[in-house]
């Protein structure tokens, strides 16, 4: 026989812990909702960090002109960044991303500043290189089945010192570009409205989220993408080629920091061996903070380009408030530690 | 032991065979060059200059770098390196002025004649000699160039500061106070950086010394005040990079730009007007220099002797502008082109 304990509670008293439930449920609904939603959360903090430097940091802050700087100055990692979350939504990580860029930056200057080669065939050489190096990250990677970490650790040193070799450490003047290839400083045209100055290599980076986000959402690689950084096996079981998608998704990202490597040129004005070199994390900077998940399989393109420009923010805010450089660097350390912390918290619901 | 010794002496014959083609290698005086990196022109310049001076001598030269500067643990194997293979001396560049003291005593104590290059130590005596630039003068040198050449307007010059990175190391604020007090301008500690409270003086940033930091933390500044028309720059890449974002708001024709390095870019950019005038340094002779020292060091086992007044050997520094200031010597970049490195 089995005991009813419900029945000796007084009738009022059969759902005793509906006000707790209450409580859970509000917060259960916000971890739905950001689980449905993995980009709201970096929309909030975009917001709330608007507001609130605006207010700090006065009406310069609102400016047209300072609100496109900041988008100017954080393109070039944006379009590592769209890169390399393209790599982290296969729960890989790609630390050559910056090395891949620079390299092919100095392929692109070398071939049409110092040997004068059309530029038309330079650029597409640039691609080539690029494309080339994350070939080899995602044969390494399929092939000899090593961990994405250790294999781009190591093709980021090789690519870094390939780029000096390459190019002596000597920077490529600005100067020179412009007599012999201005077309590789096209990304630093601007168009200027209302103080505003909207660099073509701003626009390039937005076309190329863009273009990411059909591809994740519209295309039937996409969905492989997705699976595969989301469970490999069972990717693998549903007859997705997963090595195939791996290596062709390294091969994007390496075509992504080829074009960035051409707006980088016009971005900085001259082939600059020596730039970037920390571009590597301040991508995985911008992939962190923008809510895709370093597990993989989980979150939105468009998270790291909000991720880069709450990094912009930030810097931008904190200095027109006349803080040390080194707070800003501060501020974004802690940034990375909350981004994580929550992406923590909202997976908890999928285990 | 003789036997034993014999061995061993086989094998230092054969290894050392295998490292070199050399036949009187027996007889040579090893000697290692320790870089922060072998990225920076000034830094493979200065390879350069020690490589052909110790062919000239007949030294073997080793050479180590840092992969990035501040790398300190890299500098301090490459001197226990030298020490186990019995050089005579290190040349070296230290990336941290203190950190690697420790390391540079046990090369002495074993022996070795240690020079700084490029950076002095702190102490300077931490090494046995330090041949470098002396990076206050350079400083000093754009700073009383810029002073002259606005005549009147330096009272209401709005000052860009483009420093090196957060750590204010020796040749950051030796080059930006000398530019600084040269200018006129009250420094108060001559080795803090941005304690200066000059109305002049719009801000300071940092750059890391490349064209991407150049840029953006010109951009910073125009920012706090769209005014500014004196740009001092720590070197001739972060200089190109302040340029264009002057170009990007269309006042790279009224801002002046001042410099130090004297690399060939550089000195081609004073040329064409983008920098105003830059203080030249001269890495090939302070590793020349420095092969030299450690020669006679293993002949006589005499040390160098500083410049008089100093607490280093000063290898010179030389202001390059086409803008000649009555005062202040210079040359012309076409003499400049001349003698630049990298």
């Amino acid at each position: 026989m089995t005991k009813n304990y419900e029945h000796s509670l007084p009738e009022n008293k059969v759902d005793p812990a509906s006000f707790e439930e209450h409580d859970r449920s509000f917060i259960n609904h916000i971890q739905h909702f950001f689980h449905r939603n993995p980009t709201m959360v970096p929309v909030i903090v975009l917001a709330l960090s608007i507001v609130v430097f605006g207010f700090v940091a006065g009406a310069k802050f609102f400016h047209p002109f300072n609100l496109s700087l900041i988008m100017q100055q954080v393109s070039i990692i944006g379009i590592l960044a769209a890169g390399q979350s393209l790599i982290i939504l296969t729960a890989g990580i790609d630390l050559s991303v910056a090395a891949i860029m620079v390299l092919t930056s100095v392929v692109m200057g070398r071939f049409a500043v110092v040997y004068g080669i059309p530029i038309y065939f330079a650029i597409p050489l640039g691609f080539a290189v690029g494309i080339f190096c994350g070939y080899l990250n995602g044969k390494l990677i399929t092939l000899l089945k090593l961990p994405p970490f250790i294999v781009t650790l190591g093709t980021w040193n090789i690519f870094y010192a390939l780029n000096l070799w390459y190019s002596g450490a000597q920077s490529i003047r600005g100067q020179d570009i412009d007599k012999t290839a201005p077309m590789l400083k096209w990304f630093g045209e601007r168009i200027v409205f209302f103080g505003a100055q909207l660099t073509y290599g701003t626009i390039l980076m937005m076309v190329v989220f863009g273009v990411l986000w059909y591809c994740l959402n519209r295309t039937a690689w996409g969905r492989h993408v997705y699976a595969v950084g989301d469970d490999k096996e069972s990717a693998e079981l549903a007859g997705i080629r997963t090595d195939k998608t791996l290596v062709s998704v390294y091969m994007v990202a390496g075509l992504i920091c080829a074009v960035g490597a051409w707006a980088s040129i016009g971005r900085v004005g001259s082939v600059s061996p020596q730039s970037f070199f920390e571009g590597n994390l301040q991508s995985i900077t911008a992939v962190v903070i923008g809510g895709v998940s370093l597990f993989g399989g989980r979150g939105s393109i468009m998270g790291p380009l909000i991720g880069a420009l709450i990094v912009g923010v930030f810097q931008s805010g904190l200095r027109l408030s006349g803080v040390d450089v080194l707070w800003q660097v501060f501020a974004i350390g802690w940034l990375i530690i909350i981004a994580v912390a929550i992406d923590q918290w909202i997976r908890k619901l999928s285990s | 032991m003789k036997l034993n010794s014999l061995k061993y002496g086989l094998m230092g014959a054969v290894a050392m065979g295998a490292m070199s083609v050399s036949p009187t290698l027996a007889d040579n005086v090893s000697a290692c060059l320790i870089t922060k990196t072998d990225t920076n022109p000034f830094f493979v310049k200065m390879k350069e200059g020690a490589l052909s001076g110790a062919e000239k001598n007949g030294i073997d030269l080793q050479t180590f770098a840092g992969k990035i500067d501040g790398d300190v643990e890299t500098q301090v194997a490459a001197i226990e390196t030298c020490i186990a293979s019995g050089a005579k001396g290190i040349l070296i560049t230290p990336s941290d002025s203190v950190a690697l003291a420790p390391a540079v005593k046990q090369a002495r104590d074993n022996g070795l004649l240690v020079i700084a290059l490029d950076t002095p130590f702190e102490p300077a005596d931490t090494a046995d000699a330090t041949f470098a630039t002396d990076n206050f003068k350079a400083g000093v040198l754009i700073g009383e160039w810029a002073k002259a050449k606005m005549g009147a307007e330096a009272a209401n010059a709005k000052i860009a500061l483009l420093d090196l990175n957060v750590s204010e190391v020796s040749v950051d604020y030796l080059r930006d106070q000398g530019f600084l007090t040269g200018f006129g301008v009250d420094v108060k500690n001559p080795k803090d950086i941005g304690d200066e409270d000059d109305p002049r003086i719009v801000g300071n940033d940092i750059t890391q010394g490349n064209e991407e930091g150049g840029r953006k933390a010109m951009e910073n500044l125009l920012q706090k005040d769209p005014e500014i028309n004196l740009v001092y720059t720590i070197n001739e890449p972060s200089a190109a990079g302040a340029y264009e974002a002057l170009k990007a708001v269309g006042r790279e024709k009224n801002v002046l730009i001042v410099s130090v390095d004297g690399g060939c870019p550089g000195v081609q950019n004073v040329k064409e007007g983008v920098i105003g005038a830059t203080s030249m340094q001269f890495p090939l002779l302070m590793a020349s220099k420095g092969i030299e020292a450690i020669k006679t060091w293993a002949d006589t086992g005499k040390k160098p002797e500083n410049t008089p007044g100093l607490d280093f050997y000063d290898t010179g520094v030389q202001l390059i502008t086409d803008a000649p200031v009555k005062g202040v010597e210079s040359i012309d970049s076409k003499a400049g082109l001349g003698k630049c490195w990298g």
